[in-house]
């Protein structure tokens, strides 16, 4: 093998990772550490005070994230990653308060809250990752599972219709709404910072595979698969109207920035 | 960190064996196609990601991004020594 | 004042600088009258979309290094149990106030009940300890307010402020001290520069100091059973050493949380064993069992949890009954039967809710008990 030195440590981003906790525990595939490591970089590239930066998590294979942060970081109950925050930004403005939660945690549980801290503009940044299914639990559809996608709890095809997660956060209020495939790491890590700087409600959604559950049933059985798909269905229309982006199973994925605007938001 | 010298003007590609689970982002994404899964393992089973031999990398970093493990990174030709 | 106005000036003169609550009967005037004072002393009321949301934020906002509490009644006081087990399980120091109402469910939203104390005790799923303080007039609403901030932030843990409609909407006078004669106690911090930090290793006395998010600490907790280290230890040695501190930092250090007032209980024949307003109800009751010649002494708790076992044991010795009259169909008085075991009757004077006990009613218990 040229060029290619097999090494025990170093990656840049290890100053920032709990690497006594690596290898992580997400699969083969999972698209949550490439996520991960684009808000690393973000926080890092956009100049914030590390010290200063918290972040919060809810349950499931995406909450586990803040285990593996060199950062203030918690691990709360699920669905109230957002009101934790909340209390946390308002005792002290100072924080740089950033979410890192999945669709189940901030969808279905955690819904009620997501759209009122959309209402009220409170100043954090949400990363939802949608893999379409509640992965930590086994495979169960949520409220992002398509219509008629097979889960372990629907194994006949989904009865129910899934939310379109950048309408909701656009409908409740959220001044920078975005979303973005693991498939567009660059763009993803530009939005990642667009949404750190910006001041108010941020949330990116940010489609993942998850090749043990959703993928394997749906006829993509790896994160490569998933991925390749990602890359052949997206579409990327900046300024869409969020109300129009729907993901069906099998058809287009539209990506982009669809809002960015400007609110009063809390604590002024 | 690194082991041994690369040549002047060439980029050099780190793989953390022990992290990497040969999931094949890296590959598929790589715009160079500098990047194959060997038939290495590490001591978990997975098979370890190697460079192919025209040192094709270009030292854009696409692999460190989407690489979910924190598992491979690049030194770019200009940062050597 | 009334006694939900005197449990926010009880905040505020604790230092507290965050609110997060929901409107609900009977509690929602401290809720607004927080939401007058706090911008006063530069804190923040915030209204929360439910009890879940109040209860999670006022843990973020302790974390995040304020004074943090809330209110509520029943019906909230069920929603906020998953977050309150948060809280102990991250060691959060705040408050909580329950203006107990008549239960299960809706029941009576504007009149009194004590159904929440076994609750209070057992609520949240899992084993662990907590505090629960019981005031019986607008002033002690005031000043158990005070003394529960300063119990979570010696303790670590949410304390609980159980009153009732009956005390929470009784007007009364309340003598606020000067903030100089407050004593606060101060967030135990960390010895140790970042890098040798635990977030979870505790001092000698079972607690672990605490650092605040935004001090550099980069510290992660997490609701997972856990280890010194704040890392998630899924194993039965990890959980061990974990619930057992997490019981043992209170239990332990009962004689120095528990707060009783007794009177006459030296030579009584039978003590009323009793909390909150009912205690306040029983004092008719004793005077005219006295005025009657018998022997009754008053055991008032003014710390519900941890209950204070050696002494009702130590009571049981001496007395032949203890009558427990409660707004409830018997919560605490299953402690002090449990605890008097063979060596004194518990009588338990029972009151569904609604309003307080018929003073007779007590008076003819403590009657049977000397029978």
């Amino acid at each position: 093998m040229n060029n290619v030195t097999l090494d025990t440590e170093g990656h840049p981003l290890d100053i920032y990772l709990r690497v006594d906790r690596l290898p992580h525990i997400w699969c083969a595939g999972c698209g949550l550490g490439s996520i991960l490591g684009s808000l690393l970089r973000g926080l890092v590239d956009s100049g914030f005070d590390m010290k200063k930066v918290a972040l919060v998590s809810g349950i499931g294979c995406t909450g586990r994230a803040a285990g593996y942060v060199k950062l203030d970081s918690f691990h709360t109950t699920h669905g109230r990653a957002i009101p934790f925050a909340t209390g946390l930004k308002l005792a002290n403005p100072e924080l740089k308060v950033v979410i890192f939660s999945g669709d189940g945690d901030l969808a279905a549980i955690g819904g009620n809250h997501l759209i009122h801290a959309g209402r009220r503009n409170i100043d954090m940044t949400v990363i939802c990752v949608n893999n379409f299914n509640y992965g930590m639990t086994g495979g169960q559809f949520g409220p992002t599972t398509p219509w008629n996608a097979r889960t372990t709890t629907s194994r006949r095809g989904n009865i129910e219709s899934a939310f379109n997660l950048p309408h909701l956060a656009a409908a409740s209020g959220a001044v920078y709404v975005a979303r973005w495939t693991t498939a567009q790491i660059r763009q993803l890590e530009r939005a990642i910072k667009e949404a750190l700087l910006k001041r108010g409600f941020s949330f990116i959604e940010v489609i993942s595979p998850c090749p043990t559950y959703y993928g394997r049933m749906n006829q993509q059985a790896s994160g490569l698969d998933q991925m390749r798909h990602y890359r052949a269905n997206s579409v990327v229309k900046h300024g869409a109207n969020p109300s129009e982006v729907d993901i069906d199973l099998e058809g287009q994925i539209v990506v982009g920035k669809f809002i960015d605007i400007e609110r009063p938001y809390l604590p002024e | 960190m690194s082991k041994g010298k690369a040549k002047s003007g060439q980029n050099r590609v780190h793989v953390i064996a022990e992290r990497c689970k040969g999931c094949g982002f890296c590959v598929e994404f790589c715009p160079k196609h500098a990047l194959y899964q060997s038939t290495e393992t590490n001591s978990k089973g997975y098979y370890l990601i190697a460079a192919s031999n025209e040192n094709r990398c270009s030292g854009c970093g696409m692999c460190s991004m989407v690489c979910p493990e924190f598992a491979i990174f690049v030194d770019s030709a200009e940062e050597e020594d | 004042m009334s006694g939900d106005e005197a449990c926010a000036e009880g905040g505020i003169s604790a230092g507290c600088k965050f609110f997060a609550g929901y409107p609900i009967t009977p509690a929602t005037e401290i809720a607004e009258r927080m939401s007058d004072r706090l911008p006063e002393v530069g804190g923040t009321y915030i209204q929360m979309e439910d009890e879940l949301a109040s209860m999670a934020a006022i843990l973020g906002a302790s974390w995040g290094g304020v004074r943090a509490m809330t209110a509520t009644s029943g019906p909230g006081f069920s929603l906020m149990m998953e977050n309150i087990g948060l809280g102990v399980m991250l060691e959060t120091p705040c408050v909580v106030v329950n203006i107990q109402r008549g239960g299960p469910s809706t029941g009576l939203p504007t009149l009194t009940g004590q159904g929440d104390m076994m609750q209070a005790r057992w609520g949240s799923h899992g084993h662990y300890s907590i505090i629960a303080l019981a005031p019986n007039s607008p002033q002690e609403s005031f000043d158990l307010t005070v003394k529960a901030f300063n119990l979570s932030e010696r303790y670590r843990v949410p304390v609980l402020v159980m009153s009732g409609a009956a005390v929470g909407h009784m007007y009364e006078k309340v003598v606020i001290p000067p903030a100089s004669e407050i004593e606060i106690v101060p967030r135990r911090k960390p010895a140790v520069p970042p890098e040798e930090y635990w977030p979870f290793k505790p001092d000698d006395d079972l607690v672990p100091p605490m650092a605040n998010s935004g001090e550099g600490y980069g510290f992660h907790v997490t609701g997972l059973t856990h280890d010194e280290r704040g890392y998630p230890a899924m194993n039965p040695e990890a959980q061990d050493r974990l619930v057992r501190r997490l019981v043992e930092k209170i239990e332990n250090y009962r004689s120095e949380i528990v707060e009783l007032e007794e009177d006459g209980i030296e030579g009584a024949e039978v003590v009323v064993c009793s909390y909150g307003i009912s205690a306040r109800v029983a004092l008719i009751a004793i005077e005219r069992a006295r005025s009657a010649g018998i022997r009754v002494g008053m055991l008032r708790l003014v710390t519900v949890w941890p209950f204070p076992e050696d002494r009702v044991r130590e009571i049981a010795g001496q007395v032949r009954a203890f009558v427990v009259p409660e707004i409830n169909y018997g919560q605490i008085s299953l402690e002090v039967e449990r605890c008097a075991g063979s060596k004194a009757r518990t009588i338990l004077v029972p009151h569904m809710g609604g309003t307080v006990h018929n003073p007779e009613t007590i008076l003819d218990a403590i009657k049977q008990a000397v029978k």
